[in-house]
């Protein structure tokens, strides 16, 4: 029991013998675009990067002229095949950095990072699946990497994303998600919107419970590898519950976006 | 290296209060209390809840939960620091003193490996965990513990940044040999001492 999780994540002490230190080094801002009205793509070009493994995440630090520095941690959505890397920002209103990524960041600038961070909430293609995704807003950034980085290796591992927003306006990534979805039968996209949908839609429109996981995820036996991300109470209860409709605790890995500022 | 880089346009918002000196470089504060962990959280009912010391021990020694809560219990009030950024400023917690734990186990080693329900570990140096710098916390904020965030019981090592204080601990290995834990194999830092930035492997 004790090593349970440990023993699980094979491959970790391979990579616990190349220890290196992440460095801070200075992506080049080549491209913003909006998603959503609250939410923006950065596309980064960064000297030197090694790379990440999709569900990986990196550290940005902000300087002012004053030498007063704020960190915050973004997930990247782009595939690690693409030569640049794409971090999703959500907008915070009190927010002390994500709006300056989204509001006063452009194309030229330079913005301090390192990484990639995180082995644990990552996925590579050779793994296998099927993978059930679950994202609640823009928990999807992580997911949207293993999504792209699945196609992007021309593998067929089945995936299902289960995915919760508050309208289809704010549906990050929506039409990429369709048009994949639209050419590639292995991967099924069930949206579900929590605030308002629009005239005539059929889908879900509650918050993520029981009887939805049981219709989308894949069965227990099926042994799915199950990436939940976004707020906490979103990831509290899908992983629970998961769990009590029979899921391996072992197999169902969670991140949490909390509304921690930022 | 990246010395003298400036984010242009970028202000920030700066804090103006006694708490200032109280933030490790890199961090913010927060006023709630943010959940993270790597996987579902456990449900373990009380009467199956048990905390074992064992590994290089004279004897294993297993407590139940009325055992364990039979131990004098301390009041603790402490900054806590989260590896994902956030501080939060003078938390309540109740709980065991490691020392009081240690106390009846005869042992010279070196590190302690947490254990908890879900899998999970992580590894400590002895002299972190004991004079007064460690407990096995039941109660925050003068309530029982609630199960997101490590109930009925988690081990609080304030000094280090959050992650050494290990959710759902079920107990404590003893061991001679540094063993790295859960995230101290997934890339972060082995002591993990927030003063120090002590974050990711070669921090």
């Amino acid at each position: 029991m004790a090593t349970r999780g440990a023993s699980s994540a094979t491959g970790v002490t391979e990579m616990a013998s190349v220890p290196r230190k992440l460095a801070w080094r200075i992506g080049e801002v080549v491209e913003t675009s909006p998603d959503t009205a609250r939410t923006k793509s950065l596309l980064l070009q960064i000297p030197g990067w090694e790379g990440h493994r999709a569900g990986q995440h990196v550290d940005v630090r902000l300087t002012a002229e004053d030498g007063y520095q704020a960190q915050r941690s973004y997930s990247i959505a782009s595939a690690p095949e693409d030569s640049r890397v794409e971090l999703l920002v959500e907008r915070l209103d009190d927010g002390e950095v994500s709006p300056y990524l989204t509001d006063e960041l452009r194309a030229g600038d330079g913005l301090e990072l390192r990484g990639p961070i995180g082995g644990w909430f990552a996925w590579e293609a050779r793994e296998g699946g099927p993978l059930l995704l679950v994202a609640g807003g823009s928990g999807i950034a992580p997911l949207m990497a293993m999504i792209r980085h699945r196609q992007a290796a021309g593998n067929d591992t089945p995936i299902r994303l289960l995915f919760s927003s508050r309208s289809y306006e704010e549906v990050i990534f929506r039409e990429e998600l369709e048009r994949l979805a639209a050419e590639d039968e292995t991967l099924q996209i069930t949206h579900t919107l929590t605030r308002s949908a629009p005239p005539g839609w059929k889908g879900y429109d509650r918050r993520i419970d029981e009887e939805m996981l049981e219709e989308v995820a894949f069965s227990p036996r099926e042994r799915p590898l199950a990436f939940v991300c976004g707020p906490t109470p979103l990831v509290e209860a899908v992983a629970t519950t998961l769990v009590g409709l029979g899921h391996e605790p072992a197999r169902v890995k969670t991140e949490r976006f909390g509304p921690t500022g930022g | 290296m990246s010395g003298g880089f400036i984010s242009r346009g970028f202000r920030g918002r700066r804090r103006r209060t006694e708490g200032d000196v109280r933030i490790p470089p890199g961090q913010y504060l927060v006023e709630g209390f943010p959940v993270l962990s790597a996987g579902p959280t456990p449900h373990t009912p009380l009467e199956e809840w048990d905390f074992t010391i064992e590994g290089e021990v004279d004897g294993p020694r297993t407590w139940s939960w009325e055992e364990f809560r039979a131990f004098p219990s301390e009041e603790i009030t402490r900054d806590i620091h989260c590896v994902t950024k956030w501080s939060k400023l003078a938390t309540t917690w109740e709980g065991v003193s490691v020392d009081s734990l240690l106390e009846v186990v005869d042992t010279a080693v070196e590190y302690v490996v947490a254990f908890c329900d879900g899998g999970y570990t992580t590894n400590l140096p002895l002299e972190d965990v004991t004079g007064g710098k460690a407990w096995v916390a039941h109660t925050y904020e003068g309530e029982p513990l609630a199960p997101e965030h490590g109930g009925p019981a988690r081990l609080l090592v304030p000094h280090l940044y959050f992650w050494k204080s290990a959710k759902w601990v079920r107990g404590l290995r003893l061991v001679n040999e540094d063993e790295p834990g859960f995230w101290e194999s997934l890339g972060y830092h082995n002591h993990g001492d927030p003063w120090r930035e002590q974050r990711y492997w070669g921090d």
